[in-house]
């Protein structure tokens, strides 16, 4: 690709040819590396398990990647500016306490069973119609979503680096196109892997250097105080505090109280995602064994709680530190869809998710600065290959295998894959065009994916754990959950005074009002669910074997020292969690 | 691994850091002799230098001690 594509206007960050070796490095690497593994995916377990053969290690650290992707990092560094330490919640109780519970609780029964996939277990536990219902719904929305993060991460691109939006979107797919078809999941894994440790090396630097500047975490919450207070923002102690504030809906900047952030993100949403979004627990399936599918979750939890260091740190340093080059005044970030209009571009504004460039430009010249965009981009990809690994694989067992041919060989699947692969890639660069044409289509995708969530995670926790769970109330719970969230959300958009019902306050912000739909249409799920199942015919005992907890025997773990026993490591982490929450209360 | 992965996970990771950590202290050491015109926010601390030092020996050591052989460990 000709490098006179790369447009040069406009952009936050100039890069330097050592930069520019360093992104060109990136991407040979990861070619080679789906070069390498294409030999090691011939089976269907090789290319959509990763032949059921990582390492805890391995299978842990994709697990967090999966969810690392380069919005995210940006996405949240700009929530921490825009909401405070608040949005550490997504990252410690809306994660820590889900991604133990999935190790210790629910992964056993993953194992066990052997499925494939998420729909793989509702089709074995609650039959047909509710894998299909799920992997459909999962599947239309992964590749949609994919298409929407390249869309926005070329823009991303554009904004940063200047770059052609067609051009960024044609090489990262490409890439992510090849090296996936060739190598599966593996390759997926490995990328994210590598992934994981370029995010560490290029945003580590950013809150060393910025603590520094700060004068400590004690000198970053005065120059925020004395910041906010300047701007006449309410309450500016709520932004350096993660509980105090909660107690009432008006007294932090995300307009949520505690009921929200405990029951609505602590208990289903975060439960949701980590325990049944398909896209992480495949990862997590890859393990070798039920010791490292156990441990896995756990080491993916002990480096989350750290990730706010490299994401929430910066938007808070964004607060305190950053100042206009040449008046010297506070530099305010707005709304990224002001701030990337042509009249915000024309006043030279930056929105909020830029926070984490601009704090990368702050401080990183040649050669860091490369490091720290390849890490973005890295992201960037391994996200997409995510979602695209996930889709071919509910595609080919769930839709596929168990709709179209039902005795498809395992050649054949493999095959399927591949191509599955390529034409994930192609809708998803066909769905970034279309948002490019319609823009109000990417908020709407965006809410959808978070619909299924909630109800999934109700139904799957009532087949695991009762027994009583009926096939007819498995569908109807996960049907009726779904439908009251979307119904939720069209009632707000119809009337938006309905939020004080839905979210209990006029005031509660978009990260609110998603906190407390996910709680109420969870609540109806599980309530649809035990409602018909006392009324329907419950599956024999003995069909429920390896899939419900009282009917399955848990196979004893190997004799292993405690330093080698998840438990332990579940508790140590659980410690660490309750003192972080302490030391920012 | 299976036949033929000779090559650990880890080994790319390496791979990965000592070429950036190399290129990220080189870049560092010329910009010691040359200051540049624009130099970031506290360039005086040259975190080029100890950074990319560090990444360039962390990768050098996953280099070496995941280097294919016939090392009998476990390795993705």
């Amino acid at each position: 690709m000709n490098l006179a594509l790369i447009l040069l206007v406009n952009q936050l960050v100039h890069l330097s040819s050592v930069d520019l070796v360093i992104i060109v490095f990136y991407f040979a690497l990861v070619l080679a590396i789906g070069l390498y593994l294409r030999e090691q995916a011939n089976t269907s377990d090789d290319f959509f398990l990763a032949g059921r053969e990582m390492t805890a290690w391995v299978a842990g650290l994709a697990f967090l990647s999966a969810n690392l992707g380069s919005l995210e990092l940006m996405g949240w560094a700009g929530n921490a500016y825009k909401y405070g330490i608040l949005a550490a919640h997504w990252y410690w109780i809306g994660a820590i306490p889900a991604m133990l519970f999935l190790a210790l609780v629910m992964m056993p029964f993953y194992h066990i069973c052997r499925t494939h996939s998420v729909p793989g277990y509702l089709k074995l536990r609650f039959g047909e119609s509710s894998r299909t219902l799920s992997s459909i719904s999962f599947a239309f929305m992964t590749v949609l979503m994919s298409g929407i993060n390249m869309y926005a991460m070329a823009v991303v691109m554009r904004v940063v680096l200047g770059w052609n939006i067609h051009f960024s979107i044609l090489v990262s797919s490409v890439t992510v196109a090849i090296y996936v078809a060739l190598g599966g999941l593996r390759s997926a894994i490995f990328n994210e892997v590598l992934q994981f440790f370029l995010i560490w090396a290029g945003a580590l630097l950013i809150p060393i250097l910025g603590l520094v500047e700060a004068g400590g975490w004690s000198g970053l919450k005065a120059r925020i105080l004395q910041n906010l207070t300047e701007q006449h923002i309410a309450n500016p102690g709520a932004y350096t505090h993660l509980w105090s504030t909660l107690g009432d809906f008006g007294n932090n900047p995300m307009g949520i109280n505690w009921v929200g952030i405990v029951f609505g993100l602590g208990a289903v949403i975060a439960m949701g995602y980590w325990t049944t979004d398909f896209l992480v627990v495949q990862r997590v399936l890859a393990a070798k064994d039920l010791r490292s599918a156990k441990l896995a979750p756990i080491i993916g939890a002990a480096f989350k709680m750290m990730v706010p260091f490299i994401v929430i740190l910066p938007g808070l340093l964004g607060l305190a530190l950053l100042r206009e080059p040449n008046t010297g005044h506070l530099l305010r970030l707005v709304p990224g869809d002001v701030a990337w209009s042509n009249a915000g571009q024309a006043q030279g504004l930056h929105g909020y998710d830029e926070v984490l460039p601009l704090m990368l430009a702050r401080y990183c010249g040649p050669g860091l600065l490369g490091l720290g965009i390849t890490a973005l981009i890295a992201g960037f990809m391994s996200g997409m290959a995510g979602n695209v690994s996930a889709f071919s694989t509910v595609w080919t067992y769930d839709i596929y295998g168990a709709l179209i041919d039902k005795n498809a060989s395992d050649e054949s699947k493999v095959r399927m894959g591949r191509w599955c692969t390529l034409l994930g890639v192609a809708v998803s660069i066909g769905t970034a065009y279309l948002v490019m044409q319609s823009q109000s289509i990417m908020d709407y995708v965006q809410q959808l994916f978070s619909f299924f969530i909630a109800p999934l995670f109700g139904t799957v926790l009532l087949g695991m754990l009762w027994k009583r769970a009926t096939p007819a109330g498995g569908f109807w719970g996960l049907f009726a959950g779904t439908a009251s969230s979307v119904g939720m959300w069209a009632w707000v958009k119809v009337d938006p005074q309905a939020v004080k019902y839905v979210a209990l306050s006029l005031g509660a912000q978009d990260q609110a009002q998603n906190m407390f739909r996910a709680l109420w249409c969870w609540l109806i799920c599980v309530l649809v669910t035990v409602v018909v199942s006392l009324v329907t015919k419950p599956k024999p005992d003995a069909e429920l074997t390896g899939l419900v907890y009282g009917l399955t025997a848990i196979p004893q773990e190997e004799r292993v020292s405690l330093l080698h026993r998840p438990v332990f490591w579940a508790v140590i982490v659980a410690i660490v969690f309750v003192i972080l929450n302490i030391i920012f209360w | 691994m299976k036949s033929g992965g000779s090559l650990s996970i880890w080994f790319f990771i390496g791979l990965s850091m000592f070429v950036n950590g190399g290129l990220i202290l080189g870049t560092g050491l010329f910009e010691f002799v040359h200051p540049p015109e624009h130099p970031v926010v506290l360039s005086q601390l040259h975190a080029n230098i100890w950074w990319g030092g560090f990444l360039f020996l962390f990768g050098a050591f996953y280099c070496f001690h995941f280097a294919p052989g016939p090392r009998p460990a476990n390795k993705n």
